[in-house]
């Protein structure tokens, strides 16, 4: 199938093209690396008058630390996320994800900004700017901003950017010496969407979970925090008893839904055996 | 609408001018335009990877992209990694293990088999399928193209390695 007509440009600014977003009288659209828009469009589940290119913008690029964050410019490719020192070395937690983004072709092209801004409930770097407590820089006429992850992804596919607006970066808290991460999903096929996926973002000092972070993938229309796993894991010892407890405890947090293929208690049973997992590894990390 | 819109490329080595309706997806683009049908457009959703190219040396969907975005880059079809000569080898124990039947995810095959390769060293089985997960091949059942590719990874391993002494 072949997508709708459109006009196509490219300005050469940010600010450019946000105004032009905003003196199109047409239906427009922003495309960075296209990896879901495009297929969307060929569907014909969107049909924009207009596609603004702002993959090529220089102030959507690079990677840096500033502040004690890191800077993700939005359009960054998946692969550079993998690929990167910074990344690696200052948000660990994303660079485990990484490998788990689509496949090698689809992360040449797709764009860090892009999936936040996508919003996909089945995909990974939402829910992990999530549980790295990152921060969204909203690129805006007349209100640009930093929304923090908890508050940008509102529901399905819905998120607190207004129309016009773009991601610009993402700021995420640099990684302290305490750190451990863990990230795994489980999926029928590998590179298939996850049935589940998860990743924790925990402090350590001394065998004790001093701060914990834990935030599913497809459990739900948006990216979730385990708020009651978390609670019921902090201030303690990762133990096999901790561990169970935080399982246990998943129930409070997770409301999956269901479908003939997986019933929403296989999800949540996954979700806990994912967990589990994920807490072991932490446990043998230290 | 404001119809065509001029774009400059680099297609196999060649400077390329064109003018491009904005929904040509870049794999229209190389098929009807520029007549290179070695890239095959499967599903046109970015699932079967047949229609892989090399954008700037590594492989994307010729789909998942329209050719006004490639203006200014440098594009490298399964036709001009053949005649630089760069996936001889590929093609090779490609022939060598019945790598393919019908060949239509053949040309995908390759591009991302180079892309895989050209990380050096000699990967794993488990990595190689792990990096094909995007490409589709309804005939082989895949064994045997891991085969290939991870035959050509140590025969280039060993050609380097001999070169070195």
């Amino acid at each position: 199938m072949k997508a709708r007509a459109f006009d196509y440009v490219r300005p050469e600014t940010l600010e450019a093209a946000l105004q032009v977003f905003r003196d199109a009288d047409v239906d427009a659209a922003y495309i960075a690396g296209g990896q879901s828009l495009v297929p969307a469009l060929a569907l014909r589940l969107q049909a924009p008058a207009l596609l603004i290119d702002i993959a090529r913008l220089q102030e959507l690029r690079g990677l840096s630390v500033e502040n004690g964050f890191l800077r993700i410019g939005a359009a960054t490719r998946h692969f550079e996320i993998l690929n990167s020192e910074l990344v690696s070395q200052h948000a660990p937690l994303l660079a485990k994800a990484a490998p788990f983004v689509a496949h090698p072709a689809i992360r040449n092209r797709g764009t860090f900004g892009g999936s936040l801004a996508l919003a996909d409930p089945a995909s990974e770097f939402p829910a992990m700017a999530l549980a790295l407590d990152a921060e969204i820089e909203i690129a805006s006429l007349d209100n640009p901003r930093r929304v923090s992850a908890a508050d940008f992804f509102l529901d399905l596919y819905e998120t607190a950017l207004q129309p016009g607006e773009m991601i610009s970066a993402v700021h995420v808290p640099v990684a302290s010496p305490l750190n451990r991460c863990a990230f795994d999903e489980l999926a029928r096929r590998r590179g298939d969407y996850a049935l589940v996926g998860a990743g924790v973002n925990a402090e350590i000092r001394g065998g004790q979970v001093e701060q914990i972070r834990i935030a599913f993938l497809s459990v739900g229309p948006t990216p979730m925090r385990a708020r009651t796993a978390e609670e019921s894991l902090t201030g303690r010892p990762l133990t096999s008893e901790s561990i169970r407890q935080a399982q246990e405890a998943l129930v409070a947090d997770l409301d999956p839904p269901g479908d003939e293929h997986t019933p929403a208690e296989m999800r949540l049973h996954l979700a806990r055996v994912l967990l589990g997992r994920l807490l072991a590894r932490l446990e043998a990390d230290e | 609408m404001t119809g065509k819109i001029a774009i400059s490329l680099t297609v196999n080595g060649e400077e390329i001018e064109a003018h491009v309706t904005p929904r040509v997806t870049l794999a229209d683009f190389l098929r009807q335009d520029v007549q290179l049908t070695g890239t095959h457009t499967g599903c046109e959703m970015g699932a079967c990877g047949a229609c892989l190219v090399l954008i700037d040396d590594r492989p994307v969907h010729a789909c998942l992209m329209f050719a006004v975005q490639a203006d200014g880059c440098v594009v490298d079809t399964v036709e001009g990694l053949t005649a630089r000569k760069a996936i001889a080898d590929l093609q090779r124990t490609f022939h060598e293990r019945n790598a393919l039947q019908c060949g239509f995810c053949t040309p995908g095959m390759l591009v991302s088999a180079y892309g895989i390769l050209a990380a050096g060293g000699v990967p794993e089985r488990e990595e190689i399928r792990d990096a094909l997960s995007g490409n589709y091949c309804r005939c082989t059942g895949y064994e045997a193209i891991v085969d290939a590719i991870e035959l050509t990874a140590k025969q280039r391993h060993q050609q380097a390695a001999r070169e070195e002494a």
